[in-house]
């Protein structure tokens, strides 16, 4: 994919985009207690990465893997301990809290539990980093309007945020963070509140931002699920590193580390578990094997031709999903016949693609 | 009680009360909220985190607040001299009332800030607000409903030290309830000066919540 945003509306940021936010060996450590009872957590560990300007950029892990200090590295809330952090040609690292307010009104940020001001409506909530950033009265209640209008919340303008649902409220969250026109959208957890419905409509507004504004969007989730639906690339953390980075159809279809082959499994149940594998171990008729599908494999020939030799193959387990208009999954089959034919049949689907043999 | 004598000796009384009590509240209630908010902001974590700034206050506020007022009236006698020019009177009696009060006007806002919401802050710093900013627009704010009653709460607190300023004359209720009655052995003065400081305490207290109701949408 080479094509840019201009001369394609639906083409996402290539290899060639221009990079918005570069880690280069960040690190954070996090010292607690003092004396015998001191503690050092290494929160982000050596962390070098690049997100491109227009992308939305997943970051997923477990909890407590670095994901929020990782993010909250981006706008300076953690100063980072060591390494190189730039954010749209400034550096981050190594300021003072003055130094980084200009950046930070530049940089958007959504939270999972909204941090929503109860001391003000809706419509204050969003006018607040207007007043801050000066802009004119008359000008402050347009761009109001305006973000109330794409987030369709116009009729709740004069509402308290108590008396919102929570999906509403993490709407009020993004036309507050967009209110100041930033570059750079943060968004830790931001559906992890919410439950399945609200979130689509949540990622629904992301995916508007960063279509019709041209917001990068760094997005941090536990849940797989969310960054399958919206994210072109992620990167998995796990301990405060990024153990693997890449396109999320990619990660998805070839994971190579056991932390992302877990995430993936989470929402592509196309294994079977060692509960599903006992009973099929049990009813299977010859060699049980797991055949990855992915995109430009096709091993219906193979298949066909093995029938041909009079192996008997029996689908029992599989699913096959489409992805950023990749092909990935995998099928467990039954083959049975005779032996040499069948492993014949096995080496052939072997040139093909990755074979895992799992008779228990 | 004969109310032609001491009806007009009452009313001179609840306006000393109300002339210390509301003096002493303006001038601890704005030195009290610096330093509540300077304990509050040097927090381990907070916006100024400064464990020796916030040990230093913690070390005076601790120190002060038991002592017990009418010995630190007494004992304030000679920077009351220097400052107001006197020990007596009203104006020494409202200058000793705001060293006291300072401190717990100082505890009750740090106690009350502590209530607002840290997510709300970062929110703030991750827009770029200056910290000055976020402690005038943001956490005072998010706290005022809780500050309002804080301040409700301290305006018992100070009325009852104004009852102890007729012991360097600077009159009041507490004086008049004192003088013209428990040392004349006249009751009915003293309920007069219980009944008085009942109905004003109720009153700031009626206000004072339905302010704060008010302001927490309740
Ligand atoms: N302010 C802090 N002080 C001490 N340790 C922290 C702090 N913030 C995070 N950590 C530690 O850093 C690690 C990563 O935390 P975090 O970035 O919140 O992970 P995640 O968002 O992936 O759950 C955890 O072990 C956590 O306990
Ligand atoms: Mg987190």
């Amino acid at each position: 994919m080479t094509s840019t945003a201009t001369d394609n509306p639906l083409a996402r940021p290539g290899e060639d985009a221009e990079v918005i936010v570069r880690f280069d060996g960040a690190t954070k450590t996090f010292v607690t207690g003092k004396g015998k009872g001191r503690r050092e957590v290494t929160a982000v560990d050596d962390v070098t990465l690049n997100i491109r300007r227009g992308e939305i950029y997943g970051v997923i892990g477990y909890s407590g893997a670095g994901k929020s200090t990782l993010v909250r590295m981006i706008n300076g809330l953690e100063p980072a301990t060591s390494g190189e952090i730039e954010v749209d040609g400034r550096r981050v690292d190594g300021r003072t809290e003055e130094q980084l307010a200009p950046i930070r009104r530049d940089i958007g940020m959504i939270f999972q539990q909204f941090n929503l001001f109860t001391s003000r409506t809706v419509a204050g909530n969003v006018e607040y980093p207007l007043i801050r950033a000066g802009w004119s009265k008359d000008k402050r209640k347009a761009r109001v309007a305006e973000l109330l209008q794409f987030v369709g919340l116009s009729e709740r303008a004069g509402n308290y945020p108590e008396q919102l649902s929570g999906g509403q409220k993490q709407r009020v969250g993004i036309a507050r963070a967009l209110a100041a026109q930033p570059k750079i959208l943060l968004a830790d957890e931001s559906t992890s509140a919410l439950d399945p419905e609200t979130t689509q409509e949540v990622l629904n507004l992301l995916r508007r931002a960063n279509r019709e504004f041209g917001i990068t969007v760094v997005l941090i989730t536990h849940e797989m699920d969310v960054v399958r639906s919206i994210a072109d690339r992620v990167a998995v953390m796990d301990s405060g590193r990024v153990v693997e980075e890449g396109a999320t159809a990619q990660v998805f279809s070839a994971p190579t580390t056991s932390t992302a082959r877990k995430f993936v499994a989470t929402v592509s149940h196309d294994e079977p578990d060692a509960e599903e594998l006992a009973y099929l171990s049990e009813k299977r008729q010859g060699r049980l094997v797991v055949i990855d599908i992915r995109q430009g494999v096709d091993v219906g020939p193979v298949l066909s031709a093995a029938a041909a030799r009079g192996v008997s193959f029996r689908i029992v387990f599989g699913g096959v999903s489409v992805l950023q208009k990749q092909s990935f999954g995998s099928l467990t089959v039954d083959l049975s016949g005779e032996p040499h034919v069948v492993d014949d049949a096995i080496e052939a689907l072997s040139q093909v693609t990755t074979v895992k043999e799992v008779s228990a | 009680m004969n109310w032609s004598v001491q009806g007009p000796q009452l009313l001179t009384a609840i306006g000393e009360t109300l002339y210390m009590v509301a003096l002493t509240m303006l001038i601890a209630g704005v030195i009290g909220l610096f330093f509540g908010v300077a304990l509050y902001v040097t927090r381990t974590g907070n916006l100024y985190a400064s464990r020796a700034v916030n040990t230093g206050i913690n070390l005076v506020v601790n120190f002060v607040r038991p002592i017990p007022f009418i010995i630190l009236l007494a004992a304030l006698g000679p920077l009351t001299d220097a400052v107001v020019g006197t020990r007596l009177g009203q104006n020494a009696a409202i200058f000793a009332m705001s060293i006291a009060a300072v401190f717990a006007v100082a505890r009750i806002v740090e106690q009350n800030l502590m209530s607002v919401d840290p997510g709300v802050v970062e929110a703030a710093r991750s827009m770029g607000v200056s910290r000055p900013k976020i402690i005038t627009t943001v956490i005072l704010p998010e706290a005022l409903g809780p500050l309002v009653l804080g301040y409700t709460f301290l305006v018992i607190g100070v009325t009852d030290m104004s009852a102890m300023a007729g012991a360097i004359g600077a009159g009041g209720l507490g004086d008049f309830a004192l003088r013209l009655g428990y040392q004349r052995f006249n009751d009915e003065v003293t309920w007069a000066a219980v009944a008085v400081i009942i109905v004003l305490v109720q009153l700031v207290q009626f206000v004072g919540n339905s302010a704060a109701r008010k302001i927490m949408r309740r």
